[in-house]
């Protein structure tokens, strides 16, 4: 069965049976020709962005919130590369995302013509695939094979480069039954011996520790590790991407490891006889100086991503397989050594992890001059907003505090960007899960300059109705890095103040856009701000929180250090010795 | 660090030699040789990649190879049980004193002259890396003016085929069928029902001045 459609209409049409209800872009020339049917797609809402960029993350945050893979449209050239940056993000964080560039006609590819740019060339190493399509005829099924690659194994970004003469020429529209991708068989399901060598290892430990990554969410499989952590009482931590992968008001949680975690996450790992990481890939923020990363722990490495296992830390049993399949199989496989043995028992570990963790549980020390403490305003947003809202962070100190002090009890709540980094990711995020998930209230936790990198999707949420709230943690700096110039630059703040006390106006400039601008200074009319904006449903609203510029990120494991050097506070290491771990 | 022979299966399309030349050195590796050409699969090529590495980053970079979606196998060829062979084209000065001498060597390593002039000779040697370099050794004294050599090109002894099993089509399923959600149209696509996508509700037209 087949019709004849432009390569443009093929397009949209292929978009539409892979099941796209949203695309989020920017028309251009070369792209133009799509646009033209997708005015006539009942089943697309195409969300019209103020940049490329903006388009970009606001897929990932739809797909981080929906579970379904995003799509971003661009046109060639400056369109394109604007979409480099969401696209990097996408691959370190594993999120499925389709991005459609518009590319200059076949015959003038190679002549340095206006808005050219080899964007697949530019796209190799940070897309998991890309195409470049000439040929009309290809385009449903290249379309087939990018959300496929896209959405199974290990999630990530796939861009697809389609030449205008593509789109303007004549082509039998056929929808592929099957796809050939004779180099792409991701493995789901684990090995049957490494998951039994796993379970003994388990049964064996003594000290043992699930590290849980953002693998477990991207699989769905926070229900199944619930069940696994239960079933012997293993303490478990959760890193940035897992946030909400495992309830943090469960007393088997013991907090978010790495640079910035709390002290009984980084103890746990750093005293664990056993890892058992799952989905997640043993980062430099986690591991701190590798070789001395839980020196004394044996390490199950479970991951959809072989290349994964071993890359930083060799692993003892290696299970290459879906996280969910994976922890479904462990437990089984527990059950069995249990049923034929003695069941294991974790108490003196756990009692000690107890005691660290109520030693020294998160807090702050609120600021000598009567500022607002930035902790404290993330604190009352997620005491308010509870842990039913999805939050989507930026960059940098509001980050991780919002890491530590928002409610995560559920997965796909929590959207940041924790591999590439990239400041301005939680508002334009913060859009695309909103358009996912209208019913939810959608908080986007931002600091001052996050926000003056890409507020202008402001105007898209006002004119499309998507009524976001933005927290703009207003420290008057770039604060992580001021935190490092007052820490290991002599206090020396070259460049770092914002001066966003004055300029801009967060509130005005939340009005010029159509939004709703609050401002907040003291501590006493932080609940009424945040219910004033609470509030409001038919329209963006930005909090305009002045903060005290000089709060830190703690506790904080230096960079190039080992985590057994995790400090509380400024100079201020934790009593180990005294712990006994 | 070591040498490895790397024996890559690759579907035949555009650009998939970038993308593995790219891995590699994005990666932090130095590729010592790379050959690529048809294979008896119209589909498939075969590249033959020397690398010279330690055995743990060897295994990264051939897991990340295999995570290209165009690579469709990977194998390391031992060099015990593996024919390796590189072409070597050198032009050697030779006039009527010592073209004798030079083509005593052409003999010697059993090469061939595939062109002469009264000053030079041109030799076409085929073999082992270490064949070559020997016969170049003995070449170098009469003057080397031109030398031009091919990546090494490997296969396995005996009769068995790496690209055996390897090439079953594998049926994939299309993105999940409940997915698609739009029913196939029977002709042109229709006027639209509305011209700009019915937005969420809470939808505001423009945005009106507004004060907190």
């Amino acid at each position: 069965m087949s019709e004849q459609l432009t390569g443009a209409q093929a397009l949209i049409r292929a978009l539409e049976h892979a099941g796209v209800d949203t695309v989020f872009g920017i028309p251009g020339g070369a792209i133009l020709p799509a646009y033209d049917p997708m005015l006539d797609s009942t089943q697309i809402r195409h969300i019209l962005v103020r940049h490329e960029q903006g388009a970009g993350h606001a897929a990932q945050g739809y797909a981080a919130a929906s579970g379904k893979t995003g799509v971003c449209m661009a046109t060639s050239g400056p369109g394109a590369t604007n979409l480099v940056t969401p696209i990097a993000d996408a691959y370190m964080d594993s999120v499925p995302i389709v991005a459609i560039t518009g590319q200059v006609p076949s015959a003038a590819i190679g002549t340095d013509a206006f808005q050219e740019a080899d964007i697949r060339g530019i796209t190799m190493p940070i897309t998991k695939h890309n195409f470049l399509v000439n040929n009309p005829n290809e385009i449903a099924e290249v379309v087939a094979e990018a959300f496929h690659i896209a959405g199974t194994g290990r999630p990530g970004p796939v861009l697809v480069d389609v030449t205008k003469d593509a789109m303007q020429a004549k082509v039998d529209f056929r929808w592929p039954t099957e796809l050939t991708l004779p180099g792409y068989r991701p493995v789901t399901r684990p090995h049957p011996k490494q998951v039994r060598e796993a379970a003994k290892l388990i049964v064996a430990a003594s000290r043992p520790v699930l590290y849980v990554g953002g693998g477990v969410i991207r699989a769905g499989a926070h229900a199944e590790l619930r069940q696994l952590a239960e079933l012997l009482r293993i303490p478990v931590v959760t890193t940035l991407m897992a946030r909400g992968a495992f309830p943090d008001t469960h007393e088997l949680h013991f907090g978010m490891p790495g640079m910035h975690g709390s002290v009984s996450a980084v103890g746990a790992l750093q005293r664990s006889d056993l890892l058992v990481s799952l989905g997640a890939r043993f980062d430099d923020r986690v591991t701190g100086k590798l070789d001395s990363f839980a020196p004394e722990a044996k390490i199950i490495h479970a991951d959809i991503d072989p290349a994964e296992i071993g890359k930083n830390r060799a692993a003892d049993v290696p299970i290459v397989g879906d996280c969910r399949e994976v922890i479904a199989d462990l437990i089984q496989a527990l059950q069995q050594e249990i049923g034929a043995g003695p069941k294991p028992e974790y108490d003196a570990w756990r009692n000690q992890l107890e005691s660290v963790r109520a030693k020294y549980p998160l807090g702050y020390d609120e600021p000598d001059d009567g500022s607002l403490s930035p902790q404290y305003v993330i604190q009352r947003i997620g005491q308010t907003a509870g842990p039913d809202a999805i939050y989507t962070a930026g960059v940098g100190q509001h980050q991780m505090w919002a890491a530590h002090f928002l409610p995560f009890e559920k997965p796909g709540h929590w959207i940041n960007s924790g591999g590439l980094g990239t400041m301005g990711y939680g508002l334009p995020a913060a859009m695309g899960a909103k358009v996912a998930k209208p019913e939810a209230t959608v908080w986007a936790i931002d600091g001052d300059g996050c926000f003056q990198m890409t507020n202008q999707e402001l105007v898209t949420c006002a004119l499309e109705g998507i009524p976001i709230k933005v927290a703009v943690i207003n420290n008057q700096s770039l604060g992580m890095v001021r935190q490092w110039q007052t820490l290991f630059y002599d206090q020396r703040y070259s460049n770092t103040d914002l001066h966003s006390a004055q300029i801009p106006d967060f509130a005005k400039l939340a009005e010029a856009m159509g939004g709703v601008g609050l401002r907040c200074s003291d501590r006493d009319s932080v609940d009424a701000t945040i219910e004033k904006a609470m509030a409001v449903t038919d329209a963006p609203v930005v909090v305009d929180f002045v903060v005290h510029r000089d709060a830190m990120v703690w506790p904080m494991v230096a960079a190039g250090t080992s985590n057994d050097d995790i400090q509380i506070a400024r100079d201020m290491a934790p009593e180990w010795d005294n712990e006994v771990l | 660090m070591s040498k490895h022979t790397l024996s890559v299966l690759v579907e035949n399309k555009h650009g998939v030699l970038a993308r593995v030349a790219a891995l590699v050195a994005r990666r932090g590796f130095n590729i010592d040789s790379l050959a690529v050409g048809p294979t008896e699969h119209p589909d498939v090529s075969r590249m033959t990649i020397v690398v010279n590495v330690d055995e743990h980053p060897l295994e990264q970079v051939t897991k990340q190879l295999n995570k290209l979606v165009n690579v469709i196998k990977i194998v390391e060829l031992e060099p015990s049980a593996t024919v390796q062979r590189e072409l070597l084209l050198v032009k050697v000065k030779a006039d009527s004193t010592t073209r004798g001498q030079v083509l005593e060597t052409v003999q010697l390593f059993r090469a061939k002259v595939v062109d002469v002039t009264p000053d030079a000779v041109t030799i076409e040697a085929t073999g082992s890396p270490e064949k070559l370099e020997a016969m170049l050794r003995v070449l170098e004294p009469f003057g080397v003016r031109e030398l031009v050599q091919s990546g090494m090109v490997a296969i396995g002894r005996g009769s068995r085929s790496i690209t055996d099993r390897t090439l079953r089509p594998v049926p994939v399923p299309v993105p999940s069928p409940n997915q698609q959600a739009a029913p196939p149209r029977t002709a042109v696509p229709s006027p639209p029902h509305h011209p700009v996508p019915a937005p969420p509700p809470g939808h505001r037209a423009a945005a009106p001045a507004r004060r907190a």
